[in-house]
């Protein structure tokens, strides 16, 4: 090993194809599904879930595991960085698609994360059947954001019938609707619902559930109007006694004086941050291109290499950009490599999160700032991207959690001696 | 295929020069700045590590290969315990490896195993001007051609034991474009202040100012001269891999001061007011490394974008040391204003960086 910053050749391939899919699928009528909330893009979800099927790899957030040819020499994985960089090159094209790409999504990355070999086998596989399918993660509760602690959601044991019967109200489920609503034209998707069975445990007694569409007691009650990312649905989940079988629970069933089930969320969130932050710079480099592209067609040059205080206030803005997206694209980089190489990142990936966060929203304020009334204007998506970014320093956790996990990771301080 | 991790030799290297940084240089930095004196013998210790000998091929005395990335890691570590100890050390680095870059064959052999082969000697460059705007693709020093040989004119500042100096490469506007001359201890028309300059940081590297008049030289690269961008690139990139030291020295002393530290009975790294502004530190530390060491693999690879990529690293890092450097006095309150702390003397160094280059090159 050595320090290299070399693009591998699979992923420089996919970037290319993602390219042209982002420009010609997604860029075109980015703008139609923007303004018509909950409008559903059937095109483009048949499309992905074909060409990834013929690609070999369901989408989703789990990496794709390569299988090595035969007598070819072993190469170190690289499925969490081609991962961030197909998620960065779809955001690219329209974060809100991204988010509605057919696959497992945070659902997989739940079961991926905290599920023993038999449920990953036995849930992880529709993802590659004819239909596209979704599974969505349901965590946030009304009470209940970064402190999960604070989740009132129950799960508890029926022994006559050996279900788990859940009670809860979940909300802010990206891709909740696709995942349990039973569409005609989709694949029969899941939910991952967190509840405690043993609420007197704290955090320990937090579990994950794998709820199947259509369970009887589970209702969508909503589905949000939001500030960007319209094309992905964003879900209210009722639980009223709804049933699950037994086997359904991801993790240990008794409860034992550790903190191992509140472990399997927070596993699931060091491998996902970093792709949130992938995310979120796919949407500011769209932002900081789009603004390039304008200046130059307005003659307007940025001089690298000329001293700061030579440079004029637009310049200096540029540069700015693009050493924030640059560096940002960085962290992502490193935390994904590390998550390929099964070196704990819990600090990485929240670094790479706080800082995404930043960096998408301030790149994409600039961007419209600087080009005025063009980047207002709703005839351009630079304005849509603006908004569009605000949810990457929000969602999988908020820039502020994030120093947060930072902060006590750089301290070594636990949640008690840092709250 | 990406990797963010250094080889054996690298972390070899690492390793000593770390140790050296943490158990020499840092106990020093305090009262070499205050006394603004250096001490040869730690000078020496640095130099026996031996980054430049390993930086140098063999033919020359050497005995290994220049490595950019190598050199931001290095540098990090080394300014990390003092940037002032860190700066003479490397001090000849400033004239071999811009004649390792784009020196002529004989000029390499002419100079290079005397400075690799010795004890540390004070071979040194004068890029900087006293100018507001002062730009090294645009130096108000000139190089005229003057038969085979060169004639420069002009005043030099910030230029590092110069007065001691064996050789020294000076920089001037040669035609439009910047290019290096070497310039002889004894050269006719070479007035070197008797003063140290006196800046706001770095009391202890003894810096002098020059005056050129008629003065003749040699170029770098002989008659078809060299590509001062390559050089200029190295310089940012020690430039930024200095600040990213400056920086961590910084948050390490705010990070266990705030950890002992209590007010309201408890520590004060306990306030997310203070826990955060660490971890934005931390963030903005790790941020602009990355950047830094991906300037210097492309620099190291011949790619299209290093020289703006490390223009980048160079101008981020600034930014970034300036924030975390002014952070490690704030977290430290009243104490960190008092000359007696680490903090004050990493803000004043850090504050250099904006406009500091040519004082160390990778």
């Amino acid at each position: 090993m050595t320090i290299d910053f070399e693009t591998p050749k699979p992923i420089l391939q996919m970037q290319t194809v993602l390219q042209s899919v982002a420009e010609n699928m997604m860029r075109s009528t980015s703008r139609e599904f923007d303004e018509n909330e909950h409008a559903i893009p059937w095109e483009y979800i048949e499309f992905m879930h074909t060409a990834m099927r013929s690609m070999g790899g369901g989408g989703g957030l789990a990496p794709s595991e390569e299988k090595p040819k035969e007598g070819a020499e072993k190469r170190p994985p690289i499925g969490y960085q081609k991962l961030a960089a197909q998620i960065e090159m779809l955001s690219w094209g329209d974060v809100g698609y991204y988010l509605i790409t057919p696959g497992g999504g945070l659902g997989a990355a739940a079961v991926q994360a905290a599920g023993n070999a038999e449920q990953k086998a036995k849930f992880l596989a529709r993802f590659n059947d004819e239909k596209p399918t979704f599974a969505a993660m349901c965590m946030t509760e009304p009470g209940a954001g970064s402190d999960t602690s604070a989740i009132r959601a129950r799960a508890i044991l029926d022994e006559k019938t050996n279900e788990w019967v859940i009670n809860g109200e979940k909300i802010f489920v990206t891709g909740g609707d696709k995942s349990f609503t039973e569409y005609e034209k989709f694949g029969k998707g899941f939910i991952v619902v967190w509840a405690s069975i043993d609420p007197s445990a704290g955090r320990a007694g937090m579990r994950a559930f794998v709820v199947e569409s259509g369970a009887p007691g589970v209702k969508i009650t909503k589905l949000e109007h939001k500030l960007g990312i319209r094309a992905s649905d964003t879900a209210s989940i009722s639980l009223v006694d709804a049933r699950v079988p037994f086997e359904n629970i991801l993790g240990n069933p008794t409860v034992e004086k550790t903190t191992t089930g509140f472990k399997g969320a927070m596993a699931t969130f060091d491998a996902t941050r970093p792709l949130v932050a992938a995310s979120g710079l796919g949407v500011a480099r769209a932002a900081l291109e789009f603004l390039k592209e304008k200046l130059k067609e307005n003659g307007v040059q940025i001089r690298y290499g000329l001293p700061r205080n030579k440079l004029t206030s637009i310049e200096r803005d540029v540069i700015d950009m693009e050493i924030m997206l640059k560096s940002a694209w960085l962290m992502v980089l490193k935390a994904v490599w590390m998550a390929d190489n099964k070196k704990p990142n819990a600090l990485e990936s929240s670094m790479s999160k706080v800082r995404a966060g930043d960096v998408t929203t301030k790149v994409t304020q600039k961007a419209v700032e600087i080009l005025g009334p063009i980047g207002y204007s709703r005839e351009f998506l630079l304005e849509k991207w603006f908004r569009d970014a605000k949810i990457t320093d929000i969602y999988e956790g908020t820039g502020q959690i994030n120093r947060l996990v930072v902060a006590r990771q750089i301290l070594g301080y636990s949640g008690a001696e840092l709250r | 295929m990406y990797s963010f991790e250094p080889n054996e030799e690298q972390q070899m290297l690492i390793d000593a020069v770390g140790k050296y940084a943490e158990n020499d240089l840092r106990p020093a930095a305090h009262d070499a700045e205050e006394n603004h004196d250096l001490p040869l013998k730690l000078i020496s210790k640095g130099w026996e590590l031996g980054f430049l000998q390993a930086s140098t091929p063999e033919v020359y005395g050497g005995f290994g290969e220049r490595s950019a990335v190598t050199g931001a890691l290095a540098v990090e570590e080394m300014a990390f315990g003092d940037l002032a100890g860190a700066l003479a050390v490397l001090t000849p680095s400033l004239f071999a490896t811009p004649i390792l870059l784009g020196g002529s064959e004989e000029q390499k052999q002419q100079y290079l195993p005397a400075i690799v082969g010795g004890d540390w000697a004070p071979y040194t460059a004068a890029l900087m001007e006293m100018s507001f705007d002062f730009d090294p693709s645009a130096l108000k020093t000139t190089a005229k051609a003057d038969g085979g040989s060169y004639v420069l004119n002009g005043e030099k500042i910030f230029v590092p034991f110069a007065k001691d100096a064996e050789a020294m490469i000076v920089y001037a506007n040669f035609n439009g474009v910047t290019q290096g001359f070497i310039v002889d201890k004894n050269a006719a028309g070479l007035a070197i202040s008797d003063e140290r300059e006196k800046i706001m940081g770095l009391n202890a590297l003894p810096m002098y100012r020059l005056r050129l008049e008629n003065v003749t030289a040699s170029r770098l690269g002989g008659a078809s001269g060299h590509d001062f961008g390559l050089i200029l690139s190295a310089m940012r990139i020690a430039s930024a891999s200095a600040a990213l030291g400056v920086a961590k020295s910084s948050f390490e002393y705010a990070k266990n001061y705030a950890k002992e530290r209590e007010a309201f009975g408890v520590k004060i790294a306990q306030k997310q007011a203070i826990a955060f502004m660490l971890a934005e530190m931390a963030t903005e530390i790790e941020a602009m490394r990355l950047l830094t060491w991906e300037a210097a693999w492309k620099l190291d690879n011949n790619k299209e974008d290093a020289c703006v990529s490390a223009y980048l690293a160079q101008t981020g890092s600034a930014d970034m040391a300036m924030m975390v450097t002014d952070r490690g006095v704030q977290i430290y309150g009243g104490h960190g204003y008092i000359r007696e702390n680490p903090v004050e003397l990493l803000l004043r160094n850090g504050r250099g960086f904006a406009m500091l280059l040519g004082l160390a090159i990778v």
